[in-house]
């Protein structure tokens, strides 16, 4: 037995297969084909959750993606939670965990039900009016208290161990729905040549049709032709079909992005599996068929649990053989409603009554339900329930007119079933930016004019009617795959009236009744009109101050009720008050769906030099630049960072270093005109600059600042080397490009990008030449192989430019090889240099070694609004050309103001005290804030070979302050310093030349 | 995700461009002999504009090359596609 209220047959469920599953760790029996509320349901469980603001007891509404209420945490283990599913769209398996949320201390008897009580004390824009002072409130009372009381499910704390995957998909036609307007519309679409996709949210294909029993379509029932039309899909090999999987964004240019579920219906998903796939399709076109949203009515206390949606309680009974109580109250505005009581009674449910809100009904349902004995209670308004956890009575009165009612009476029941009529669902239209328009015979906002290539078909465009239904699908598949005949399908079924009843029951309950309207965020028709009466009239203000529609549900079930309360009382038709814009996702999607693959190592791609292994194995820190691991020092024996920096400094000033840098962008400039490309590119002139030779280049931005720096060596009269800072090759290659292909088209370059080609060992201190002569034959000396110079041919075996440059000022040379070769001959030169003492150094020593020199880094001493002669580069100009890069820019006025900031060198009154690093420079000590700022800190370091601090900085007018005194605030008191020129070490720079 | 056009490589996604700015503005011969305000107006006036904007692209995950694109601001329909140094085709008979 799985529940008292199963029906003995029927419905889609497995009753083969009986499961056990759990709620709030009490444990009940259920079918496989179930989902969680259909199996609690089956058990005579409504109540599955707290409402946010109020606490108050709720059951489930609904049996789809709309549900509001029935939020749970489903628990697989301590790693696999998900909070806020909704309990109608939960797969049942055996063992299920599931609880409920937002109680405490639990379910049937909740604290925060008092709120309950204080419903009349929290009205709309509660929050706004009551937290506000004072400050520090809010941190001890206010943030806990709000976070507390209203909220959904606990975030899981662990890492998430699943998978989510990613897919691409194209496809001619897309149809989102798999109900009897998607099965037409693909069935006919696939016809043609084109690729069709069809998208379905629950578990099977099918729709309304699944709970279909009074039509026949082409004289079969429908659960017949449903099971030949999926057959018929099945087999056409240009049809994919997906379900469990929710269409949730409508992108620009008709991509559709779909979350599928792969193993969160399973039993045996173990951790690690691949959970939910993305699909990102891209269509031609896009069939949407999403369907309609019945309508609740509002009306107070009508959200007790067991008052549920007719057709949700048809689906319930149809779909999975399960009666929503044993006597039920049916309270309605639309001919459906009869439907459902006629299905519920032929399942021995007792209708205790039957309200229409409508004077006179009428039509081929309300008269076979009268036929079959059903109470019907025409002009009659549901008022009111009675209950706690349950419904136990229905209080119903006689409408007097359109706004009043007369005496009521009281019905017992166990259910109240209410709909009032059917929203056609255009949220991914919405998405799509399609416009709506209202539709007055319908009550409804249909989709009028696309923006994209999207149509709507069926009850999604306001057709209600199955015959209808199918023609249009059947039409608009054909039309777009290019058929001249659409099938045709023959439907026998019994017509429903399709307009329904929009806005508030009347009432006479008084003025405090809670006739919710939002049943998610807890919004009633009272905080709907209070706030009119507060003054806010437009529909977008109105939601932002009731929060009404703003859930998580988007409003499925509220939203036309809310403008149609609001339209009653500003007295404006409802279209002059507008729809507010459905924005994605649809339903709520995990961020695993969002970030698929890209997490933990493949977050982003990392880049590792030929060398990384190596100094891996060394025992190097390593740091981040760019995507670039690069190794920052290399301890030994229990150093620290200071320690390890200081000896590497050391052993490269005084035997020899060797330094990975590969990482350098390089890019190979070649044609016959590279070299006048290179000087309109960069500031400094490059025709003269003799082959074999290199120069240190600087590249502004065309507005005069400073973008990029590196050397630039000649191979040949049309070929150079170029070197760009490790972060800036891909920014650098791009804007070369762009100057290449759309301002000088005539010039005859090509620019390749050669940073991944080639491996850089640099080789810098004293020793170096001694080094690098033991493995190679190439001449060494100074006259051959001057400071700027370059040469190609061998080093240690493997084919070389051997670059002497230095950014340590040490007599140095950088040993460029293939890439596949690189860690090879870094092995060799580190073989050769063991003798002279050589030390591999890393890159925090390479800063300590450059700055001692007085050597910048574009990005560190440069902001962006640095010009070359700011950061004392201004020699490198070539003055006598006539335009380059930014050119113009340097000679506005204020680039040559005397008092713009300069790099210039600071010195500590204290050796020992070593400056922070974007410190702020002030003229005289013990101000008060606001302090004038002269400057900044832009390098700092304890300098081991200086045996005292060194630093960098950006002064105003920094040149004419060399020697005075200037203070850096700090929390411990100015630091008093002295302005220097910013070359601490080697001033003349003979050391270069070895 | 938009489709763009590459003129040279055809319909391709989005994520395989990078956008570069208003089209249209050539850098000057000369810049030299621009008065301050003319290099201001080169160097950071954009029309900003609200409808049909010509506006540069470059596919840099495919050809790399540069192009040009008609986009209408306010319906990111892009209505057409064009080489770099081709004139700014006309609206007429352009549909979205």
């Amino acid at each position: 037995m799985t529940g008292a209220f199963r029906t003995k047959t029927g419905g889609r469920i497995d009753r083969q297969k009986s499961v056990s599953f759990q709620f709030d760790g009490k444990t009940y029996q259920g079918y496989e084909g179930d989902t969680l509320a259909s199996a609690l349901l089956a058990n005579g469980v409504h109540l599955m959750g707290r409402s946010f603001k109020y606490h108050r007891p709720r059951g489930v509404l609904s049996a789809g993606s709309e549900e509001p209420n029935a939020l749970v945490t489903v628990r697989r283990d301590g790693r696999r939670v998900t909070p806020n599913l909704r309990a109608t769209e939960v797969a049942l398996y055996q063992g299920l965990e599931a609880h409920s949320q937002n109680r405490w201390p639990s379910l049937n008897f909740d604290v925060g039900a008092i709120n309950s009580l204080m419903a009349r004390f929290i009205p709309s824009g509660f929050y706004y009016k009551t937290f506000m002072w004072p400050r520090k409130a809010w941190d001890a009372l206010y943030e806990p208290i709000i976070r507390q009381a209203a909220g959904l499910g606990d975030a899981p704390t662990e890492p998430d161990p699943d998978v989510y995957l990613n897919t691409y998909a194209h496809c001619e036609i897309l149809v989102v729905g798999g109900g009897p307007a998607g099965l037409a519309a693909a069935l006919s679409a696939s016809q043609g040549e084109g690729r069709v996709i069809l998208v379905e949210d629950g578990a099977e294909l099918g729709g309304s049709l699944l709970i279909e029993r009074d039509a026949l379509i082409d004289g079969q029932p429908a659960l017949d032709w449903l099971a030949s039309a999926r057959q018929q899909l099945a087999a056409r090999p240009n049809v994919t079909i997906l379900t469990r999987a929710t269409a949730f964004a409508y992108n620009a240019h008709n991509m559709v992005c779909v979350t599928e579920r792969l193993s969160d219906h399973r039993a045996d998903a173990q951790p690690g599996e691949a959970r939910e796939r993305l699909w990102q399709i891209r269509a031609a076109d896009v069939i949407l068929a999403q369907g309609a949203v019945e309508r609740p009515l509002v009306f107070p206390d009508n959200d007790r649990p067991g008052v549920l949606l007719a057709e949700a309680a048809r689906t319930y009974l149809n779909r999975y053989g399960v009666t929503p109580g044993r006597r039920v109250v049916v309270a309605t505005g639309h001919d459906s409603a009869y439907r459902v009581a006629i299905e519920l009674q032929a399942a021995g449910v007792e209708i205790a009554a039957l309200a229409d809100l409508r004077p006179t009904p009428s039509g081929p349902w309300v008269e076979r339900a009268q036929g079959l004995g059903i109470k019907v209670l025409k002009g009659t308004a549901i008022t009111g329930t009675s209950g706690g956890r349950r419904v136990t009575g229905a209080r119903l009165s006689p409408l007097i007119g359109m706004a009043q009612v007369g005496k009521p009476d009281w019905i017992a029941c166990d259910a109240v079933l209410m709909s009032g009529g059917c929203t056609p669902s255009v949220h991914l239209w919405s998405q799509s930016r399609g416009k709506v328009k209202w539709d007055e015979a319908l009550d409804a906002f249909l989709p009028s004019e696309a923006a994209e290539r999207a149509i709507c078909v069926g009850a999604g465009a306001g057709r209600f009617d199955l015959a209808e239904v199918l023609a249009d699908g059947a039409q608009t598949g054909a039309r777009l795959a290019g058929l001249k005949t659409p099938p045709a399908f023959h439907v026998e079924a019994t017509p429903l009236a399709p307009r329904g009843v929009v806005g508030a029951v009347p009432h006479d309950r008084g003025p405090n009744a809670l006739a919710f309207v939002d049943w998610q965020n807890d919004v009633t028709a009272k905080d709907l009109k209070l706030a009119v009466r507060e003054g806010f009239q437009s529909i977008e203000h109105l939601k932002r101050y009731t929060t009404t529609g703003m859930a998580t549900d988007q409003g499925k079930t509220s939203n036309l009720n809310a403008l149609a309360i609001a339209s009653d009382l500003l007295d404006r038709p409802i279209p002059a008050i507008g729809l507010t814009t459905f924005r994605m996702p649809f339903t709520p999607v995990t961020f695993g769906t969002l970030a698929g693959l890209a997490r933990g190592d493949l977050f982003d791609p990392v880049r590792c030099t030929p060398m990384h292994g190596w100094a891996e194995a060394k025992g190097a820190v390593f740091e981040d630049v760019s995507l670039w691991k690069r190794a920052r020092y290399f301890p030994q024996g229990g150093e620290d960072m200071h320690a390890a920096v200081a000896r590497e400094c050391l052993a490269v000033r005084s035997r020899a270093g060797i330094f990975d840098a590969s990482t350098l962008g390089k890019i190979e400039i070649v044609g016959p005109d590279a070299a006048e490309f290179l000087n309109r590119f960069y500031i400094n002139a490059w025709t003269k600059l003799g082959v074999g030779r290199c120069r240190y280049g600087v590249l502004l931005r065309e507005d005069g600042f400073v973008m990029d720096d590196g050397v630039v060596g000649r191979l040949a009269a049309d070929r150079f080397h170029l070197t760009t800072t490790t972060g800036g090759a891909a920014r650098v290659l791009a804007m070369m490009e762009d100057y290449l292909q759309t301002e000088w088209p005539d010039l005859r370059v090509a620019c390749t990008s050669t940073t991944e080609q080639w491996a850089v060992i640099a080789v810098q201190g004293p020793k170096a030449r001694d080094i690098v002569s033991r493995l190679t034959s190439l001449d060494l000396s100074s006259e051959r192989l001057p400071h700027m110079s370059l040469v190609e041919g061998e080093v240690a075996g493997a084919p070389a430019r051997l670059f002497r440059v230095s950014f340590t000022g040490e007599l140095g040379y950088e040993i460029n090889v293939p890439s596949d070769r690189g860690l090879e001959v870094w092995e060799k030169v580190v073989a050769a240099g063991a003798e002279f003492g050589l030390t591999p150094y890393g890159t925090e020593t390479m800063h300590v070694l450059r700055a001692e020199k007085g050597f910048i880094i574009v990005g560190q001493e440069t902001d962006g609004t640095a010009t070359p002669d700011d950061v004392g580069l201004g020699w490198a100009i070539g003055k006598a050309k006539p335009d380059f890069v930014g050119k113009r820019s340097l000679a506005r006025p204020s680039m040559s103001d005397p008092d713009r900031k300069q790099l210039v060198g600071l010195l500590t009154e204290r050796p020992e005290t070593v400056l922070e690093e974007g410190a702020q420079i002030v003229a005289s000590p013990g101000g008060t804030p606001p302090l004038a700022l002269i400057g900044h800190v832009t390098s700092s370091y304890a300098s081991a070979t200086l045996g005292r601090s060194i630093a960098l900085a950006m002064i105003q007018g920094g040149r004419a302050r060399m020697g005075q005194k200037l203070y850096s605030p700090s929390p411990q008191g100015d630091i008093a310093v002295t302005v220097c020129a910013p070359v601490f070490y080697d001033p003349e720079g003979e050391r270069v030349n070895g | 995700m938009l489709i763009i056009t590459c003129p040279y490589c055809g319909p391709r996604p989005e994520i395989e461009f990078s956008h570069g700015g208003e089209a249209h503005i050539a850098r000057p011969l000369n810049p030299a002999a621009l008065n301050a305000d003319q290099w201001t107006d080169f160097l950071y006036l954009r029309t900003n504009t609200k409808g049909v904007h010509a506006e540069r692209w470059r596919h840099l995950h495919g050809c790399a090359r540069f192009f040009n694109a008609l986009r209408d601001t306010t319906t990111d329909k892009i209505l057409t596609t064009y080489r770099t140094g081709a004139p700014r085709p006309d609206l007429e008979g352009l549909t979205p």
